[in-house]
């Protein structure tokens, strides 16, 4: 024993010795002595694993009830097996197709407008010569990123009012309107990907703001030596700079495409865009939670569906990023 | 993290700018300008709208700055015991959330963050698979409620108590701000782990516990699903609930209108109380956020630096 700093430390080893024969047996003795040394770090980590082994491996091992008919009284291993009934339900229901083609659709939508933009604000920034005007806009850019989604939809509600609204307000100042966004299916998914690029653009440049100052500002002084002009530096050397950390951003978003922001267009949905606000999120939570009669096998069955076509696309995207840029997630 | 702080002085030039450098230059101006614009101006026109008389609100008066001034919706809001309940609920939520979620953090992050923990990989595989796969919706909501956590407090505490991606960014802030002579130096001085993490790594932790405890208060505070699917006691509803039914869900509420007899005025105040409550809603951040804002940027920046 090293560590005899604490009394509590000579207590709590004798059961670990106990159960140190018994794997002592199998491993080796100089693994075996590591982990009798590091006791104290596994006790660190017993309340974090814990909550993993509750919160995270137990709706896990819980998943099972997709094959099930579940029902509360015979719990989660209690229930019927049904094999694969409710993915079929789900495939043969009537609105699949549409809810894949919004899921699909929303999700695109906001990633080919969500990526790029943050990364053309930080290439504009970073070629400004006043600081104050540069920190201002950073100050206020990053602003609307901490607006809660509730308030952030409540926003957008009053903004595009067709009543007081300023937006409307504004359109009649050229004599259009006023236009009833919100209850509109047409506006649906501009009002709800546009919004989001209003909150998120900023604070999404500032790991490419980081990225353009790492970069070696010598090739910058010898393109200006050689004549460059700014757009000429910012297509060869910061644009080149900051492709790794556009990939990775670009893996993580797409790995994440199928969930992108539910919460948001489950405040958004009314019975007017629901054609095509429903996405499979929002379709799991109201079978499954917000009906009268909620269906948690026929639910869980699609947010296994969906998980798994999700981790796929991850596995994929990797793959794909690591063939094509030397850049991946592992 | 140094390095990334420090102002990019080459680029912003100006020294020998070419014609073509000055077009871009002016074009660069208008459209960040027409940027800041853009973000500004809904805010400004919220914030002064809240303040406006109720009539010019509802006849489009306001354009940017308050017309006649009032704070009758200020008044009304702070009568609302909904709101006020709401509130002190949040506040609730995210300070217990928070501590809790900063003390598990740290104890999970440092462990991880120590070469010599036997079975790293492996508890480092088991945090990580979480964030490719996990029960879903559904199975969490069993499991939420087989533990007999529904209505209570604890169910917006416990299910968020630790963030997988916060984890990794402490385990990585350990790794490259502890150096391992200091470890081997106290192992030599016979120093336990625990009396290592209190002496040495909690002094050295202040910026990755700023960090955690600002993104996961900011969590809590702008978090309304939990409560949504959790929550069924208006008593325990945390203050963004109380707002989805007056600003989504549009739910006029009695006790601030319910005195005013007109049909109209209390139509018009109804606007404006939307105004005063997003402008409520989002002070307590935006109080904070020239402090912490370095900071968020900071946890930005560790979260990209090893992903």
């Amino acid at each position: 024993m090293r560590f005899v700093g604490s009394s509590q430390a000579e207590v709590a080893v004798p059961p670990l010795v106990v159960r140190g024969q018994l794997v002592g047996s199998r491993t080796s003795g100089r693994t075996w002595r590591l982990v009798r040394r590091s006791w104290q770090l596994y006790v660190m980590l017993s309340l974090p694993l814990l909550w993993l082994l509750i919160f995270q491996y137990w709706p896990m091992y819980g998943v099972q009830i997709a094959f099930r008919n579940f029902n509360v009284v015979d719990g989660i291993t209690g229930s019927p097996w049904i094999g694969l009934t409710n993915f079929e339900r789900f495939v043969s229901t009537y609105n699949f197709w549409q809810i894949i083609k919004n899921t699909a659709i929303l999700s695109v939508y906001s990633l080919a407008a969500g990526f790029p933009l943050p990364i053309l604000l930080a290439l504009a920034l970073n070629h400004i010569g006043r600081s104050w005007f540069k920190k201002t806009v950073q100050m206020v850019g990053y602003a609307p990123e901490f607006i809660s989604i509730v308030v952030m939809v409540g926003i957008v509600f009053v903004v595009l009012d067709p009543r007081i609204g300023m937006v409307n307000q504004i359109l009649g100042l050229v004599g259009v309107g006023p236009i009833d966004f919100m209850g509109n299916a047409g506006y649906f998914r501009h009002i709800f990907v546009w919004s989001g690029v209003w909150q998120t653009v900023g604070f999404g440049c500032i790991i490419y703001l980081a990225a353009l100052t790492s970069i070696d500002p010598t090739l910058h002084e010898a393109a200006i030596m050689d004549g460059a002009s700014k757009l000429q530096r910012i297509r060869d050397i910061d644009l080149p700079g900051i492709v790794p950390a556009a990939i990775v951003l670009l893996i993580l978003d797409l790995s994440a495409i199928l969930s992108i922001g539910f919460e948001k267009v489950l405040l958004m949905q009314n019975p007017i865009n629901l054609q095509v606000s429903e996405v499979v999120d929002t379709y799991v939570y109201r079978v499954g939670l917000a009906s009268p009669l909620p269906q948690f096998s026929y639910a869980a069955a699609i947010g296994l569906f969906q998980s798994m076509i999700a981790l796929i696309l991850i596995v994929l995207v990797n793959q794909l990023a690591r063939r094509v840029e030397d850049a991946s997630l592992w | 993290m140094s390095e990334s702080t420090a102002p990019a002085r080459t680029t912003s030039g100006g020294v020998r700018d070419t014609g073509g450098d000055r077009v871009f230059n002016a074009v660069n101006y208008v459209i960040l300008t027409i940027f800041l614009i853009i973000i500004l101006y809904p805010l400004l026109y919220i914030l002064s709208s809240s303040i406006s008389d109720p009539s010019a609100v509802t006849s489009g008066q306001v354009w940017l700055w308050p017309v006649d001034p009032t704070l009758i919706a200020y008044q009304r809001i702070f009568r609302d015991p909904a709101l006020i309940k709401g509130f002190l609920n949040s506040v609730f939520y995210t300070v217990v959330g928070t501590a809790i979620n900063v003390i598990l953090t740290i104890l999970a992050g440092y462990p991880l963050s120590r070469k010599d923990l036997p079975g790293r990989g492996i508890i480092l595989f088991l945090f990580l698979f979480t964030t490719l796969f996990n029960g879903g919706l559904i199975p969490t909501y069993i499991v939420v409620s087989e533990l007999g956590l529904l209505n209570t407090r604890w169910a917006m505490i416990l299910p968020p108590a630790l963030a997988v991606w916060n984890v990794i960014i402490t385990r990585t802030y350990f790794q490259t701000t502890i150096p391992d002579e200091l470890l081997e130096a106290a192992q030599l001085d016979g120093s336990s782990d625990f009396r290592f993490l209190w002496d040495v790594v909690r002094p050295l932790s202040g910026p990755i516990i700023a960090v955690n405890a600002l993104f996961y208060a900011v969590g809590h505070w702008n978090g309304y699903f939990d409560a949504l699917i959790y929550l069924t006691d208006p008593d325990l509803y945390p203050l963004q609930l109380v707002l989805r039914s007056i600003l989504v869900q549009n739910q006029t509420n009695l006790h601030m209108t319910g005195d005013i007899e007109s049909m109209l005025l209390r139509e018009n105040l109804a606007d404006l109380l939307k105004y005063a409550l997003i402008v409520v809603a989002s002070v307590p951040l935006l109080i904070a956020y020239p402090f912490v804002q370095r900071h968020f940027v900071k946890g930005a920046l560790i979260g990209s630096l090893k992903r």
